[in-house]
């Protein structure tokens, strides 16, 4: 145990007295949430919208009301025939047209549901769908609301259907995405590069001949980085909650488990990468394009998963952040106990557990 | 001793006659309060092979970049090739060749690639390089490794190779930092031949070594303790002065008293 | 102590040990001399138990190095090339975090350490990073000694480090000698084999001659001859040239040479080069060093 504690206080010295660490560790996640927080945010605001309101009725008049309430849209006009709304588009100012069938609300009384067209331009993909989905979230908020008391279950049919972010605000659904990804950075690439520094330095050489067993090495390496990340795991969060004001609906030991957890696949993910990096530099590249790029692009991050070609949908499932972002949502947003998230879970621990079993496995008494 | 005191009369009508090509008045260089060159005076003069010694953390690496124009002294006035340390550093690039243990060629390029990349650096057209690139192989029988990857050539080979890409502008002085580390006893001295053939040739050398049998190959050495030149002069006459057998001796009598532990 | 016995070793395409075979008896002082590639490195990581043979065994004090190596890494004191120290951390951090590592403590065993660990104590609140290379060496042996071993294997303690440190180690290592530690050390530096009880002369590979260094200089039976005059470079041309003469090297201020034909006298070789105008002449037969055998080794080996 003297020898666990002493191995330990060594890699605090480490990463205490190296300022690149420090930055990475503590100022890159506060930067990065700040980043895509106030970036996110913003970038919803203020969308031109364009109605072609065949109905002019009620029901379409609040609904307009309510979108352009929101502070996400700015009517731009009103159109007068279906040929207006390509020509707007090609104008550009326009990201939106919103298309109300005639005789809205009567035909939404009678047959308990209406059409809505929600067009987008798609010309900025991610762009296109988010207005989209912010739409017909408003919509269906609005539909759910007030016509809740009807016994009919109402149904608007908008063109585009996107259900993910239902909270609509852009950086409820970042919180989860720049924890996974920091929490993987933070994890898997600092110890990975830890340790290779230690073969690259020869000190390993010393630390292998020592009575040192390879689990006691493995643990005096991963320790000081899952203090540091459930640290960094509490901070975002407390910056999500205070800051950005994202709920945390559902209980905080959970969520802190879960996050323990992911971070404990994280680390054993960074010693199995350093079994096959021979240097520093190998290590990160790895972390970074073989951890960092897909937790960015195939998690669901920042763009669904539903909209991926079937090959890469099929990818994302190897993915670890994107069955803890699926978590991290349920937990925080909707306020889901373990019962809902339990398969999640179990898919992350066996990940943990095979990772593990692989790095001690590769971890190699020997050199070569 | 008859024999020696004429040996120093020719040497120093030699020397006096020759070329200075680098001269040192007053080198002083201080990082914050520490001193690691102070006052630092000597001159190499051309078509001689200096040998730069000191413990380690003496100052030599210092004093040796500062020549470079890689970093400029805190005062004293210094002089590389004609050049002034201050406002020329780049003739003094130009004018300089340097090879070190550490930097060799790159490893995962041949060596004719390598030959083309430093000839290139130093705008050699292409006709001198393909003359040059001919020559060089050819003194270091490496025809026939011409389009072999460097990492594949024993070290001394590299060595060999590297000092002659060093070589490769035609500088006026090559500086060599610990240039033989890590070979065996032969592939050392036919290292040394390369370095009396570019000083027959009026190349000065000026060379830094670990090892003490090396420094008597030298036409003058200079030791360096605690961030001075403690002594300089031929290897002849410094074993005399410090009554040593040989240059191990002297160093170690001057080396002793450092008080620079870095 | 330490028994070596047809080891053998490849990587990919290069042959780094080839049959080697030798012993080390307890308390003595042991050495792997050679260049750059000569395989020291490779032999001591598998006597240490890093690596394994591919062919042959090795006992560390009657230990198997490939299934006792557990009981082995208790038992010896590693030093590696490059002195591997973790640069951030201080002198005495070091110096805790392998005593802690080895599950002792610098209190323990400083009566081993201390003359060494006591010439670096007034900096040992400095980072090691910041030592020059003669403090890191001793900082890097005292590590390695903080776990009183029995056997000590020291891979070029003394490479890059300047002669004083180099002069100032070796001192050390008679010390821990009589002890009663068995030392293995390897190093590149020929004048360094006169300091070792017995030592391997090693080649690609190859062990060349194992014996006292005395012994490895009385044995070699060749007529040497120093000769030097005022242009050290033209002499060498010149010996070279002569059909008489099979090699000649620089030693020094001297050239040393090896006539073809055994018995070549100093005023032959003197005449010759006076016809060649060289000035100062001095020629004499000497008696050879470590590192003239060393090269007659080599060259005989090559061919």
């Amino acid at each position: 145990m003297k020898r666990f504690w002493g191995f330990v206080k060594k890699e605090f010295f480490h990463i205490f007295r190296d300022v690149r660490t420090m930055i990475i560790l503590f100022g890159i996640p506060i930067a990065q949430l700040m980043l895509f927080g106030t970036v996110i945010t913003n970038e919803i605001k203020d969308a031109h919208l364009a109605i072609y309101d065949q109905s002019k009725d009620e029901v379409t008049q609040e609904i307009t009301a309510k979108l352009l309430s929101s502070g996400y849209f700015i009517l731009d006009q009103y159109l007068e025939s279906t040929e207006d709304v390509e020509a707007i588009f090609r104008k550009g100012k326009v990201k939106e047209v919103l298309v109300f069938e005639p005789n809205f609300a009567q035909t939404l009384e009678k047959e308990g549901k209406a059409n809505v067209q929600v067009i987008a331009d798609a010309s900025d993909p991610n762009m296109g769908k988010l207005l989209a989905s912010y739409t017909s979230g408003i919509i269906n908020d609005y539909i759910l609301k007030e016509m809740g008391e009807l016994a009919l279950p109402m149904q608007l049919e908008p063109e585009v259907r996107m259900f993910y972010n239902e909270g609509l605000r852009s950086v409820y659904m970042f919180v989860p995405g720049i924890m996974a990804m920091i929490l993987m950075l933070i994890s898997a690439m600092m110890t990975s590069i830890s340790i290779t520094r230690e073969k690259e330095l020869g000190t390993m050489e010393i630390l292998l001949v020592s009575p040192l067993r390879p689990v006691q090495i493995i643990l005096g390496k991963v320790a000081p980085y899952l203090a540091l990340s459930i640290i960094n795991a509490l901070v975002i969060l407390l910056i999500g909650h205070w800051v950005f004001g994202v709920p945390i609906a559902g209980s905080w030991v959970l969520l802190m488990a879960e996050s323990i957890l992911f971070i404990l696949m994280a680390l054993c993910l960074g010693i199995l990468i350093s079994t096959v990096s021979k240097n520093q530099m190998v290590a990160m590249f790895i972390s970074m394009i073989a951890l960092m790029l897909p937790t960015i692009l195939l998690s669901g991050f920042i763009f669904p998963i539903e909209n991926m070609p079937v090959p890469l949908q099929i990818i994302s499932h190897l993915m670890p952040p994107r069955w803890f972002i699926v978590i991290l949502k349920n937990v925080m947003l909707k306020g889901t106990g373990f019962l809902y998230v339990w398969k999640e879970t179990l898919i992350l621990l066996g990940m943990a557990v095979v990772f593990t079993a692989i790095a001690v496995r590769k971890f190699k008494m020997r050199l070569e | 001793m008859k024999i020696e005191s004429i040996n120093t009369k020719v040497g120093d009508a030699v020397t006096s006659a020759r070329e200075k090509v680098i001269e040192v008045r007053n080198l002083v260089k201080k990082f914050g309060s520490f001193v690691a060159n102070d006052h630092l005076n000597f001159e190499v003069y051309r078509g001689e092979i200096f040998g730069f010694l000191g413990a380690n953390g003496a100052g030599k690496t210092t004093a040796m970049r500062i020549l470079c124009g890689l970093s400029s002294p805190t005062s004293g006035e210094l002089s590389v090739g004609g050049f002034d340390v201050y406002r020329q550093a780049e003739q003094i690039k130009r004018n300089i060749g340097y090879m070190s243990q550490k930097f060799s060629l790159y490893e995962d390029m041949t060596v004719a690639e390598n030959i083309r990349f430093y000839a290139g650096i130093y705008g050699i057209s292409v006709k001198q390089r393909k003359e040059k690139e001919r020559v060089l192989l050819q003194k270091l029988q490496l025809e026939d490794a011409r389009d072999k990857l460097i990492a594949s050539l024993p070290l001394g080979w590299k060595q060999k190779l590297a000092f002659s890409v060093a070589l490769l502008h035609d500088p006026k002085i090559i500086f060599l930092d610990e240039p033989t580390g890590g070979v065996d006893p032969i592939t050392r001295r036919q290292f040394w031949d390369f370095i009396y053939e570019a000083a027959a040739e009026g190349k000065t050398i000026f060379v830094t070594t670990h090892y003490m049998d090396e420094a008597e190959y030298c036409d003058r050495v200079s030791i360096m303790v605690d961030g001075r030149i403690a002594a300089l002069d031929t290897p002849e006459k410094l074993k005399q002065q410090f009554l040593s057998e040989d240059m191990n001796g002297v160093f170690l009598k001057l080396a002793r008293g450092a008080q620079n532990g870095e | 102590m330490i028994r070596v016995n047809n080891i053998s070793k490849s990587y990919k395409d290069v042959q780094a040990l080839q049959r080697i075979s030798f012993e080390v008896q307890e308390g003595e002082l042991f050495g792997l001399i050679g260049p750059d590639g000569a395989g020291k490195t490779t032999l001591m990581r598998i006597l240490m138990t890093l690596l394994l043979p591919d062919e042959g065994q090795a006992a560390m004090h009657g230990l198997d190095v490939v299934r006792d190596y557990k009981e082995i890494r208790q038992l010896v004191g590693y030093m590696p090339g490059r002195f591997s120290l973790y640069q951030d951390l201080s002198v005495e951090e070091n110096l805790a975090f392998f005593a802690t590592v080895f599950g002792t403590s610098i209190e323990e065993n400083y009566a081993l350490i201390k003359d060494i660990y006591q010439q670096i104590e007034p900096f040992k609140k400095r980072l090691a990073g910041k030592l020059s290379g003669g403090m890191k060496q001793k900082l890097a042996l005292s590590c390695a000694l903080i776990h009183k071993p029995k056997i000590l294997v020291l891979d070029e303690p003394t490479t890059g480090v300047d002669a004083v440190s180099r002069k100032e180690f070796w001192d050390m290592l008679k010390k821990l000698q009589t002890q009663g530690i068995t030392i293995l050390v390897s190093t590149p530096y020929m004048d360094e084999a006169g300091l070792c009880d017995r030592v391997a002369l090693m080649q690609k590979g190859e062990i060349l001659r194992i014996d006292p260094p005395e012994q490895i200089v009385a044995n070699y039976t060749r007529t040497l001859l120093a000769a030097r005059s005022t242009e050290m470079h033209r002499l060498i041309l010149d010996l070279r040239e002569w059909d008489s003469i099979d090699t000649a090297y620089a030693f020094g201020q001297f050239a040393h040479v090896t006539p073809k034909k055994e018995g070549l006298t100093a005023y032959e070789l003197e005449r010759y080069l006076k016809t060649k105008n060289h000035q100062q002449l001095q020629v004499h037969q000497i008696a050879p060093g470590i590192e003239d055998v060393f090269m007659a080794l080599i060259v005989g080996n090559e061919e």
